[in-house]
């Protein structure tokens, strides 16, 4: 474990000495103050408005920094050379792939709660009310739905040669997942076999993101999920990420570096 | 220290035609304690893809190789090593400073520990003064030495250096010489490939020389010089067919 942990903290380190994530958070604050000091129409509903956009933004953002830190990961570590002083010390490559993933994915996390907590006190200044329990749980799901994102781009950083096929990959996997993976089953019924079959098979197999979207929540003052329902979808993504990181070490452990 | 048993590794080859390159051909090593080990060899002789196998980055395709007893794959046998690699990359976003804490902290070397020994290597490799400094600001002689440092930071019982002056001025090489000779005087074992037979000559217990993956000659420096009535540069040389 302690080589987990001081792995990722390189990777959190890398992180904000790079200043890419900063951007980003530039970028969504200025968005976000600039739409929120809009008033149009002398119209206080329009603030829901508002905070959907602000909402899709940061998620848009958060899966930029998700993918894009994850992808170049380990090919950054080999192009720089770096990787190898580092596995001459007695450290595994399994450790070194969980250290990578637990990095990217507290640094995600840190990124989440600047984005969110931003958020949350530029959307309590319009409504003058704050939902926290709302905002723990959309916050606290998108965590765990990046974690997922990023298990499977560490997988794909060890298919493919280059960072940027890997991040592009991953992007239209994600974008396909949460525009259409709720509407799979709905399109195979009508489907006749072996479609219909192939993509039930899709249907299943792929990780269903767009569970942990409770955007709604905050957007619409929606009461809370039951905490179990939490527990459940975090253990789904638990699965999931575990899966995905098992298959990237089991093809990290043999492959040779030079 | 360092023993290797039949050692074979094969890499396939794609372009032009897809085939097997054979790298390392049966080779049997051994490198004892104490002693300064020169690995010598041409460009392309497997001297990197013998160090390769015994560091972990690549696995033998048939035979064994062991450090300190430890079968080669297993990362326990890293714990007492140090390893320079020929081109030195580091994290450029890390101080020297900060790199050789991460470093000893995967070594588990305690914390009042890691700091008393920080200092030590830090004033070994005269980089001190730039201790807080990134790393991507330093020159090469600078990040050669930052090399040196974390293969030091361990205090390795076994050193494996890969071509450890290339690059380097004549006042660079001098140093790394004389933090040789120091090692040795300490009772550790240092295994290097080297281009500066001058240098190997120098300091060096035995040698190896390879040749297309095959060890061709192996002994004394003194003893080879005496059995083959010529200089290293000169034996090495004939054993590449020169």
């Amino acid at each position: 474990m302690n080589n987990i942990f001081a792995i990722a903290g390189i990777v959190i380190k890398e992180l904000y000495r790079r200043k890419d994530a900063y951007v980003l958070f530039i970028l969504t604050a200025l968005i976000c103050l600039v739409m929120g000091s809009v008033n149009i129409f002398n119209d206080d509903k329009i603030v829901r408005y508002l905070k959907e956009i602000c909402l899709l933004l940061i998620w848009l953002c958060s899966l930029v920094i998700a993918i894009a830190t994850t992808a170049r990961q380990i090919p950054m570590e080999r192009e720089n050379r770096t990787l190898f002083p580092l596995l001459a010390k007695p450290l595994t490559r399994t450790q070194l792939l969980l250290g990578k993933f637990v990095g990217c994915w507290i640094a995600c996390g840190l990124a989440l709660l600047c984005f969110y907590t931003f958020f949350g006190v530029l959307a309590a200044s319009r409504e003058h009310h704050w939902p926290l329990v709302n905002y723990l749980q959309a916050a606290g799901l998108h965590w765990v739905m990046l974690g997922v994102v990023i298990a499977f781009t560490l997988l794909g950083s060890l298919i493919f040669a280059a960072p940027s096929s890997n991040a592009t990959i991953g992007f239209v996997l994600v974008a396909f997942i949460l525009v259409l993976g709720r509407h799979l089953n709905k399109v195979a019924i009508h489907l006749p076999e072996p479609r219909r079959s192939l993509l039930y098979t899709l249907d299943y197999i792929i990780p269903h993101l767009e569970f942990f979207d409770v955007r709604d929540l905050i957007i619409h003052d929606w009461p809370p999920l039951a905490w179990r329902v939490c527990g459940l979808a975090t253990l789904y993504a638990t699965a999931y990420a575990g899966a995905f990181l098992l298959a990237a070490c089991l093809i990290f452990r043999r492959k040779a570096l030079n | 220290m360092i023993k290797t048993q039949n050692l074979r590794v094969e890499f396939n080859v794609r372009e032009p035609v897809k085939s097997v390159k054979v790298a390392v051909v049966g080779l049997n090593l051994h490198v004892q304690q104490g002693e300064v080990f020169g690995f010598l060899g041409p460009n392309g002789a497997g001297k990197t893809t013998t160090m390769n196998v015994l560091l972990g980055f690549n696995n033998a395709t048939s035979g064994d190789a062991w450090l300190f007893g430890e079968n080669v794959r297993d990362p326990i046998a890293r714990q007492r090593i140090g390893y320079l690699p020929e081109l030195t990359y580091y994290y450029k976003f890390l101080t020297v400073e900060e790199l050789l804490r991460f470093y000893a902290r995967i070594f588990k070397i305690p914390r009042a520990e890691t700091a008393r020994r920080i200092d030590a290597v830090l004033k070994l490799v005269e980089l001190e003064h730039a201790r807080k400094r990134l790393i991507k600001t330093y020159s090469k002689g600078m990040q050669q030495r930052v090399g040196l440092a974390q293969a030091l930071i361990n205090d390795p019982d076994l050193l494996i250096l890969d071509e450890p002056t290339s690059g380097l001025d004549p006042v660079g090489r001098m140093k790394v010489r004389q933090i040789i000779q120091r090692l040795r005087d300490e009772g550790k074992t240092v295994f290097f490939s080297s281009h500066e037979l001058g240098e190997v000559e120098t300091i060096c217990d035995r040698v190896a020389i390879m040749h297309q993956g095959e060890l061709k000659v192996e002994g004394r420096v003194s003893e080879l010089a005496q059995k083959h009535q010529c200089n290293l540069e000169q034996l090495f040389l004939k054993v590449i067919g020169y």
